[in-house]
């Protein structure tokens, strides 16, 4: 395998800088014991961290968004799984329809999806109802959960269901003996990718929260709007810190390279 | 994606399984998701698409009746001009540099060995997975009246520069949150190319430069259209990175939709706005996959 010369080097350390200096300096300044936005060079302090929990929006949206992504990433997960059984198992009239239709809000914009919630709840009189955030972050979340789960469908050998069917197994137990322990890395691996996904989500929901439903993103987007001080830099911290933990978990049941990649 | 081909629809013979007996099956595991989206994708859009046709009355704030005037101001007046001539040049802008640094990055980590290739392909890619917020927040302090960029051109004597609020730091967040989608497809069309071609252009003779033009270049093409539809795609419906990093003055489409619902109330022109934008996402993604398809046709062909 041939190497990289030292120019091709220089250049690599260049984008690495690039790509990590946001999310280092936000790490960094959370630590400042200073009241303004600085590096930490007279020692480190936890106050802003403090400040974090005991500011009553940060916190009520953390719980928020944490909710909001544990049941859009589950009910996700529920309709998804039959739904990418039903189309990689049959063939039948408008399956490539419903492939396009599920995967669709990967290419429409998070804002106009955004826009046009908001006109669908004022009309049905859903305006910032919980249940209805939950239901709009299912379909952002979906299309990911989908792409892994009929790739771990596609990928697995039909043989092992026919020769539990054949052996008097009824459908339901090779579903859960067989079938579902098969595609569970693409279960667990999608479960998480929509749960981060859910999380992060800024653009959509700033359509459609209300003061009480308000996320995390969204409080700190309008937030950041108004005043930055350390207090931002904390709560960024913190959720660098949730998501590495995401991206752990992620690689170690499914492997990022395979999600953010596509190599199946 | 090739898992979603319709090649890979049941072919074996076991019509005897139980589950392939009715054909009716498929509808009903789909119904869920196929409601859901149809409740929360579908019929949305459709109000959305009706409400841009709907009068706006400034004094009552009530909609109604049937116009043509939001497309007409779009397409008029100098203010909604400027923004989408604005995003254009922006995302044009972020899209070059992103082919710029990801197109050699990627060809850079195809060469590494492991594990320093997985490794650096994590750092490169996972901060896709970081909140566009904290991101954009990161950028706003890097380039900050007291932060360190600015502290390296006060040390280097050049002094300090306004440099939030501007043009060129949207595109510079734009690139940061970007380049994975450009690193992404160049990588794997990289790794589908064999790198005995490579050696082969090396040993009849071909200097690096040729190879890299004449063999490496013309197979990851393909790779470098499709990242860079989808970053000018994202780029031009992007709305944090504007909405943190471009202040008060400088809008793009997407922070111009968010004024026109959230403090204009003006909902059809902001409806509108939106139409436009994903019409205008929808053909770069139609051109892409034709592209693409095409390439592929005639390379079998």
């Amino acid at each position: 395998m041939t190497r990289n010369g030292p120019a091709a080097l220089i250049f690599h350390t260049l984008v690495v800088i690039f790509m990590l200096a946001p999310l280092v300096i936000v790490c960094l300044v959370a630590f400042t014991p200073e009241n303004t936005l600085s590096l930490p060079t007279r020692g480190f302090s936890l106050r802003w961290f403090q400040a974090v929990f005991h500011h009553p929006d940060f916190v009520q949206s953390f719980w928020n968004s944490l909710w909001l992504a544990v049941l859009s990433a589950t009910l996700a997960v529920a309709l998804a799984v039959p739904a990418s059984l039903a189309i990689t198992r049959w063939e039948f009239p408008g399956r490539g329809f419903l492939n396009a239709l599920f995967l669709s809000p990967l290419i429409i914009p998070h804002l106009v999806l955004g826009v046009a919630m908001l006109r669908l709840f004022a009309v049905v009189g859903a305006a910032g109802s919980f249940g209805w955030l939950v239901a709009a972050h299912m379909v952002i979340v979906t299309p990911y959960v989908m792409r892994l789960l009929i790739a771990a469908i596609s990928g697995f050998d039909r043989s092992v269901e026919q020769a539990a069917f054949s052996l008097g197994a009824s459908e339901a137990t090779v579903f859960r003996r067989v079938t579902l322990p098969m595609i569970l890395p693409g279960v667990t691996g999608g479960w998480l990718i929509a749960f981060i996904n859910s999380f992060d989500e800024l653009t959509m929901s700033i359509f459609i929260t209300s003061p009480s439903t308000v996320t995390l993103p969204v409080r700190m987007y309008m937030y950041a709007t108004e005043s930055i001080d350390p207090m931002m830099a904390a709560v960024s911290a913190l959720i660098i810190g949730i998501t590495a933990v995401a991206v752990l978990l992620l690689d170690r049941v499914y492997g990022l390279d395979r999600i953010l990649v596509g190599q199946h | 994606m090739s898992a979603s081909l319709p090649d890979t629809a049941p072919a074996s013979p076991g019509d005897e399984t139980p589950v392939r007996r009715f054909p009716i099956a498929p509808l009903f595991l789909s119904a869920p998701a196929v409601l859901l989206f149809a409740a929360l994708v579908l019929t949305p859009l459709f109000l959305t698409a009706l409400l841009s046709f709907n009068q706006f009355d400034y004094a009552t704030g009530r909609t109604g009746g049937f116009t043509l005037e939001h497309y007409l101001a779009v397409v008029t007046d100098e203010y909604y001009l400027e923004i989408f001539l604005r995003t254009f040049r922006i995302s044009a802008l972020a899209t070059a540099i992103c082919v710029v640094i990801g197109v050699p990055e990627a060809y850079i980590l195809s060469r590494m060995t492991n594990p320093w290739r997985s490794i650096f392909l994590l750092v490169i890619l996972a901060p896709l997975l970081v909140s566009v917020v904290v991101r954009a927040f990161g950028w706003s302090m890097l380039l900050g009246p007291e932060g360190p960029v600015n502290g390296a051109l006060i040390a280097l004597g050049i002094g300090r520069m306004k440099l939030l609020y501007s043009e060129g730091t949207v595109v510079v967040a734009l690139v940061h949150v970007m380049l994975p989608f450009m690193v992404i497809p160049v990588w794997t069309s990289l790794q589908k190319l064999d790198p005995a071609v490579e050696q082969a252009a090396l040993s009849f003779g071909a200097s690096r430069a040729t190879a890299i033009v004449r063999v490496v270049a013309p197979q990851i093409l393909p790779g470098i259209l499709s990242g860079s539809l989808i970053v000018f795609g994202l780029s031009a419906s992007a709305f944090a990175i504007p909405g943190l990093l471009g202040g008060r003055r400088l809008k793009m489409v997407a922070t111009v939709v968010y004024d026109q619902y959230l403090s204009d109330l003006n909902w059809p022109m902001g409806a509108a706005v939106a139409v436009i934008l994903l019409a205008a996402n929808l053909i770069i993604m139609l051109t892409y996959h034709r592209m693409v398809e095409g390439h592929y046709r005639r390379r079998l062909g």
